[in-house]
C-alpha cells in the first residue's frame, strides 16, 4: 500500500503542474499584466510608469512562459510563470496583489469560518441523508417511499439561492429568530451558523437521499441480502448491517473525497451570510483579478481534491477487505 | 411533550447565549446600550495606508482617523475649506524664477513659484500605538526585538505597551516624502510630481536607494526618508512647514483635505519595517496610526473593521453655523459642543444588498442607502411628483435625506473615430442629433426610479460654475417650457441627421445604412435591458447601434488606444472645483496621446485656452462668465452625450441626530450622534422572537419520525406473520 501511495503521490505532481499551466494560460488569455496593473492601482490618475513599476516591483514585467531573450535554463526560470506559480509546489503563496497581505495568513484564518459551516453541514447531512434514504428503501414501493421521492425532487429542482434568501426572509426576517448574516469569531458563532448550516442542509438533501437510496434499492436486491432475510433477520437489521455496509463503497466515493476540500468553503452561501471563509476569499479574488489569490486557491484545491482521491483509495480498504492495493 | 421539549431547547439555546433582547441581533448583548454606531462596508477595503488610499470605501474609514491640515465644513454649501490640523486655511505667496517674492497680483507669466506655509495647531497627539513604546533603557520597546520573541505577535494588540507623542510639521513633511516611496505607489505622485519642486527627482533617488537596499537583501527594510532631502518641502519649526510648487495651482489646497497630506510619523514606518511584521500583515497599511478623533482597533476586513475614539484625540467643536434651514432641521442644536459623540463605530462587510437592507430595517445598521430592489419598499411618489417615503418607512420613524452627487456618467465621443469624431459640421450634427434622440430624463426614470437629473453640461450641481434654470441648459438639446427644461423633439434630431447627410439612417455619399458602436461592459441582465434601450434610442434616427460588450479590461484598452467609438464613462468629483471636470475635456489630458483623463480626445484650442485661464483663477464673475463660454463651447461641439448627475438617496433611523449629506467630505463621524437607548427600545420592539414555527417544526418531525415508527413495526409484524404463515 506505501509504495501505491507514493505512487499515487509521484501522478500528483504532474497533475498539479499541468493546473497551474492551465489556470496560468486562462488567466492571461482573459487579463495581462497591464489589466491587473490597472485594477490594482485603480481608475483614477494611473499613469502609464505607475503601471511599469507596478509590473516591475511584482515580476509581471517578464515574458508569460517562454523568454526569448534569456540564455539556456533562464528561458523558463526568467518568465512570470517561473516566478509566481512553481513556488506554489514549496506551498509559499506569496502576497495578494490588490492589498500586498500574506495569502498563508489569510488562508490559515479563514478556513476556520469555513470549516465552521462545512463541517456540520457534512456530518449532519450525511446522518440526515442516509438515515432519509435507509428509510425509503425500508418502505419502498409505499406511499410513503413515493412521499420521499416526491420530497427529494421537489427540493431539488429549487434552487440554492432560494433556500439562502427564503430562509434569511422567514427565519431572521419573518420571525426573527437570528441573525440574517454576520459571523462572530469562538464559541460565539454559533447563533451565525445555525441557518447557513440549515440551509445547506436542506439544499442537498433531495440530491444526496435520492442518491443513497438508489444504491440501497440497487443493493437491496442482491442475493446476500435475500439470505440475510432468508435467515429470518429484521428488515431493519438487513438494511443496516447487511445493505448499508455495502453500498458503503459508493458512497465513500463521493464523500470521502470532499472531506480534504470542506475548509475552502461555499461561494455563494460565505457571500450571502457574511461568513469570512475561503470560499468568499476566493470570489472576491475571482472579482478584482487578483491573480496571486486565484492561482493559490485553484492550486490548493486540487492538491485537495488528489488527496481526497488517494484517501477515497485507502478508505475501500477499510470497508471492504477484498480490495488490495497492487 | 415532544413540543415541550423543542421550545424549551429553543429558549435555552437564547438564554445561553445571552440574548436578553432580540434573538436575532448580531451583535453582542453587552453593546445593546451603548454609545455605537452601526453601519456596513460593501467591500473590503484595499489600503489604510494614507499615501496609497483612494477608494471611497477605504477613506471612510482614513478620514476618521488621519487629520490632514484641511477640511470641508460639515454644513456650509457651497462646500467651503476650513482648518482641521492647520490654524488656517493657507494663502500661498508667489515667488519668482530666482526665489524673490512677488506681490499677490503678479502676473501668471513672472510666477515660478506658489508656497503655501502652514502653520499647525499646537498640542496634537498621535494616538497610543506600540510604535512610540520606550522600554526603560529610553529606546524604543519593540525595536529590534530578536525574532523569537516576535514570533509570538500575530496582531498588533499583542504589541501590549503603546506610547504616543506630539504631532510635529515633520511629520507633515515625511508624509510628503512617502508619495515617492517606491514600494507604495501612491495614486497621485504622478500629479504631485507635476507640482511639488523636486518630488519627482526625489522619487528616482527613492528608486536607486531602494535598489540598493535590494541588492544588499534589505529589500523589506526600513527606508528612513528624514536622510534624504525633499527640495520642495521645508520645515520651518515643530508647528510650521512650507510646500514650495511649481507654479500656480490654486485646487492644491483641495489636496490638503485629504489623508494624502495627514501626518504619519517616522515611528510607525520604522517600526512595521520590523523583520517578520510583513508577513504578518502586521503593517501600516493594515493598522494606520492617526492623530484624528478615531482610531482602528478591530481591523478585520473580512468580517468587521472598529473605530473607537482616540483618547489622545486634540478636540474640536460642533459648526455653529451652516445653510439657513439647517436650524430648523435640528442641524444646530448641538453647536459648539466637543466633538466626537460617539464612542465607537462597528462597520460590517455585507456584501449583498438584501441582508443589509433587512438588517437596517431591524434596526441593526443606523443609516442606509436605497438598492434599486429595495426602492419600492422605501419610497413612494406624491400626485405633484414629490419623492416621498412610503407609510412603512414612516411609521417607524426613518427620514430621507438626498443630494445631487458631485459626479457625472456621461456617453463620450471617440472624437479621433472618423464617422462621430472630428471638427466637421457633419459628425458635430451628427452628434447633436444622437444627443437629441437619447432621451435621458427617460432613462433616468426607468433605470435609476427617477434618482438622477438630466446633465446639462459638465459640470454637475454643487459646483461652482454650474448654473440652474434657464441660464443652465444645453440649447443644443434642450428648450426651456413653463419654466422647466424640455427635450427637443426628435424631428429636430432627424433633422440635423439629414443636414449631416444621415438622412433616414442613411449615409447620402455610399447608400449604406449607417452603423455605430458602442463599447461598454455588460455584466448582466440590467445591462442588457440597459443596452437595449439605448438601441432603440439610436433607432429613432434609424441609425443601428451595435453594441461590442466586453469586460472592463477590454474595454479599458480600446479606450485608451482610442480603439472605441462611443463608450460609456464617468467621474466622481476629487474636489469641489470646475477644474475638477473641465480637465476631462481638455486637449493635452488626451488619453490617447498623453494617458490623461480625457477620454474622448477631444482638442479645442478655445476650450483648452479659456481652461488654462479658468484653472488658476479664483471663484468670481471673471472665472464664472469663462466657465459659461466653456460650457457652450463643449455643448455646441457636443464631446459627450452629457448623460446624468445621480442623486444619492440615503435612509436614517429617528435615534440618528446631525445627518446632513455631504457628497466631498468624509470625514462625517465625528459630528454624528445617537440615541442609544431610544435605538435599544426600538430594536426590542421591532424584533420579538416568533417561535410558534419551532414548535411546528418540531412537532411535525415528531408526527412524521411517530408514523414512520408505527408503520415499520406494523411491517415488521406483518412480515413475520406472512414467514411464519409461509414455514406452515
Amino acid at each position: 500500500m506505501l509504495r501505491y501511495l507514493i505512487r499515487r503521490v509521484l501522478y500528483a505532481i504532474p497533475i498539479l503542474i499541468g493546473v497551474n499551466v492551465l489556470t496560468f494560460t486562462l488567466f492571461f488569455i482573459v487579463n495581462s499584466p497591464d489589466d491587473m496593473a490597472r485594477m490594482q492601482l485603480g481608475v483614477k490618475r494611473v499613469t502609464p510608469e505607475a503601471i511599469d513599476n507596478w509590473k516591475r516591483e511584482r515580476g509581471y514585467d517578464r515574458p508569460l512562459l517562454w523568454n526569448e531573450t534569456a540564455q539556456g535554463i533562464d528561458h523558463v526560470r526568467d518568465t512570470i510563470f517561473y516566478a509566481h506559480s512553481l513556488r506554489l509546489f514549496t506551498f509559499d503563496f506569496g502576497k495578494a496583489e490588490s492589498d500586498g497581505r500574506d495569502i498563508g495568513h489569510e488562508i490559515r484564518s479563514r478556513m476556520w469560518p469555513s470549516l465552521s459551516i462545512a463541517l456540520p453541514v457534512f456530518v449532519v447531512g450525511l446522518a440526515m441523508y442516509v438515515t432519509f434514504a435507509l428509510l425509503m428503501a425500508l418502505f419502498r414501493a409505499t406511499f410513503l417511499d413515493f412521499a420521499g421521492v416526491i420530497l427529494c425532487v421537489t427540493a431539488m429542482a429549487i434552487s440554492t439561492m432560494f433556500y439562502i434568501i427564503g430562509g434569511q426572509f422567514l427565519v431572521c426576517k419573518l420571525w426573527n429568530l437570528a441573525p440574517i448574516s454576520g459571523f462572530a469569531p469562538g464559541l460565539g458563532a454559533w447563533r451565525f451558523t445555525l441557518l447557513p448550516v440549515a440551509v445547506g442542509l436542506i439544499a442537498g438533501f433531495g440530491e444526496s437521499s435520492r442518491w443513497y437510496r438508489t444504491i440501497f434499492l440497487e443493493e437491496i436486491n442482491k442475493d446476500y441480502v435475500r439470505t440475510a432475510r432468508a435467515k429470518g433477520l429484521s428488515e431493519g437489521r438487513v438494511l443496516v448491517h447487511h445493505v448499508l455496509r455495502n453500498a458503503m463503497i459508493p458512497i465513500l466515493t463521493g464523500v470521502v473525497v470532499v472531506i480534504p476540500g470542506l475548509f475552502l468553503g461555499s461561494l455563494v452561501s460565505e457571500s450571502f451570510f457574511g461568513i469570512p471563509g475561503l470560499g468568499s476569499y476566493t470570489i472576491d479574488a475571482i472579482s478584482s483579478q487578483d491573480f496571486a489569490v486565484v492561482r493559490s486557491m485553484v492550486f490548493l484545491g486540487s492538491l485537495l481534491y488528489i488527496l481526497g482521491l488517494i484517501l477515497t483509495d485507502v478508505s475501500y480498504t477499510l470497508v471492504d477487505p477484498r480490495i488490495r492495493f497492487e | 411533550m415532544r413540543v415541550h421539549v423543542v421550545v424549551s431547547t429553543a429558549l435555552l439555546l437564547a438564554a445561553s447565549a445571552g440574548c436578553t433582547g432580540p434573538w436575532n441581533d448580531p451583535y453582542p448583548a453587552s453593546d445593546r446600550a451603548s454609545n455605537t454606531l452601526y453601519s456596513a462596508f460593501v467591500e473590503r477595503p484595499k489600503h489604510l495606508d494614507p499615501v496609497q488610499s483612494y477608494s471611497s470605501n477605504e477613506i471612510t474609514f482614513t478620514a476618521q482617523i488621519y487629520t490632514p491640515p484641511l477640511q470641508y465644513h460639515y454644513l456650509k454649501r457651497p462646500y467651503t475649506l476650513i482648518p482641521q490640523a492647520a490654524v488656517d486655511v493657507p494663502v500661498p505667496w508667489f515667488e519668482d524664477a530666482q526665489g524673490r517674492r512677488l506681490p499677490d497680483a503678479a502676473a501668471k507669466a513672472a510666477i515660478a513659484f506658489s508656497v503655501y506655509e502652514i502653520h499647525l495647531r499646537p498640542g496634537m497627539r498621535y494616538q497610543p500605538h506600540p510604535a512610540f513604546a520606550v522600554g526603560a533603557d529610553g529606546r524604543p520597546r519593540y525595536l529590534g526585538l530578536p525574532a523569537a520573541q516576535l514570533a509570538h505577535f500575530f496582531e498588533l494588540r499583542d504589541f501590549r505597551e503603546t506610547g504616543t507623542r506630539a504631532v510635529t510639521a515633520a511629520d507633515f513633511a515625511y508624509e510628503i516624502k512617502r508619495l515617492a516611496h517606491p514600494r507604495l505607489h501612491s495614486p497621485i505622485l504622478g500629479l504631485m510630481s507635476e507640482y511639488i519642486v523636486g518630488l519627482k527627482e526625489y522619487a528616482t533617488t527613492l528608486k536607486q536607494v531602494n535598489a540598493a537596499m535590494v541588492a544588499e537583501g534589505r529589500g523589506d527594510g526600513w527606508l528612513d526618508l528624514r536622510k534624504y532631502p525633499l527640495a520642495g518641502v521645508d520645515v520651518v519649526d515643530d508647528t510650521t512647514y512650507r510646500i514650495r510648487l511649481k507654479g500656480q495651482y490654486p485646487q492644491f489646497v483641495y489636496w490638503l483635505a485629504m489623508p494624502f497630506f495627514a501626518p504619519v510619523p517616522f515611528e510607525a514606518d520604522r517600526f512595521y519595517a520590523e523583520p517578520g511584521l510583513v508577513s504578518r500583515n502586521i503593517t501600516l497599511d493594515w493598522y494606520p496610526v492617526g492623530a484624528g478623533p478615531y482610531m482602528l482597533t478591530v481591523n478585520d476586513p473580512n468580517r468587521q473593521m472598529v473605530l473607537e475614539r482616540n483618547p489622545n484625540f486634540i478636540g474640536e467643536t460642533y459648526p455653529t453655523e451652516g445653510e439657513p434651514e439647517d436650524a430648523a432641521n435640528g442641524l444646530l442644536e448641538d453647536a459648539g459642543k466637543q466633538i466626537p459623540f460617539i464612542d465607537r463605530a462597528v462597520y460590517s462587510l455585507e456584501k449583498e444588498s438584501i441582508p443589509y437592507w433587512n438588517k437596517f430595517l431591524q434596526g441593526y445598521y443606523d443609516a442606509s442607502a436605497i438598492s434599486s430592489d429595495a426602492f419600492d419598499q422605501a419610497i413612494q411618489f406624491g400626485g405633484g411628483g414629490q419623492v416621498m417615503l412610503t407609510d412603512d418607512m414612516r411609521d417607524k420613524g426613518i427620514s430621507l435625506k438626498t443630494a445631487v452627487s458631485p459626479s457625472t456618467f456621461y456617453m463620450g465621443f471617440n472624437m479621433l473615430d472618423s464617422v462621430v469624431g472630428g471638427d466637421s459640421e457633419r459628425a458635430r450634427k451628427l452628434r447633436r442629433a444622437i444627443s437629441i434622440a437619447v432621451d435621458y430624463e427617460e432613462f433616468i426614470s426607468i433605470f435609476s426610479n427617477g434618482r438622477g437629473i438630466a446633465a446639462q453640461g459638465p459640470l454637475p450641481p454643487g459646483i461652482f460654475g454650474y448654473r440652474e434654470g434657464d441660464a443652465g441648459i444645453n440649447r443644443y438639446v434642450y428648450d426651456w417650457v413653463d419654466g422647466a427644461p424640455q427635450r427637443k423633439p426628435v424631428e429636430d434630431a432627424r433633422k440635423l441627421l439629414d443636414e449631416a447627410g444621415y438622412a433616414g439612417g442613411t449615409d447620402h455619399a455610399t447608400g449604406a445604412p449607417l452603423v455605430l458602436y458602442l463599447d461598454a461592459t455588460a455584466r448582466g441582465p440590467d445591462d442588457k435591458a440597459r443596452l437595449d434601450w439605448l438601441r432603440k434610442q439610436f433607432n429613432k434616427l434609424n441609425i443601428n447601434l451595435v453594441v461590442r460588450a466586453t469586460d472592463y479590461n477590454r474595454f479599458q484598452e480600446k479606450v485608451i488606444k482610442g480603439n472605441a467609438q462611443i463608450f460609456y464613462w464617468g467621474w466622481n468629483a476629487d474636489y469641489p472645483d470646475p477644474e475638477n471636470f473641465l480637465f476631462l475635456l481638455h486637449g493635452p489630458q488626451s488619453k490617447v496621446k498623453s494617458q490623461g483623463e480625457n477620454a474622448s480626445n477631444w482638442e479645442n484650442p478655445d476650450f483648452d485656452r479659456r481652461f488654462e485661464r479658468m484653472k488658476n483663477m479664483a471663484n468670481g464673475d471673471e472665472r464664472q462668465q469663462i466657465i459659461d463660454e466653456m460650457t457652450e463651447i463643449a455643448q455646441r461641439e457636443a464631446p459627450w452625450l452629457w448623460g446624468l448627475n445621480p442623486k444619492e438617496y440615503g435612509l436614517a433611523h429617528a435615534w440618528m441626530k446631525n445627518r446632513k449629506p455631504n457628497q466631498i467630505a468624509n470625514n462625517l463621524l465625528k459630528y454624528q450622534r445617537i440615541d442609544a437607548a431610544r435605538r435599544a427600545t426600538l430594536r426590542d420592539r421591532w424584533n420579538t422572537p416568533v417561535v410558534w414555527p419551532i414548535a411546528l417544526g418540531g412537532t411535525v418531525i415528531a408526527v412524521f419520525g411517530l408514523l414512520a415508527l408505527g408503520a415499520w413495526r406494523r411491517r415488521e409484524r406483518g412480515k413475520g406473520r406472512v414467514d411464519v404463515g409461509g414455514a406452515l
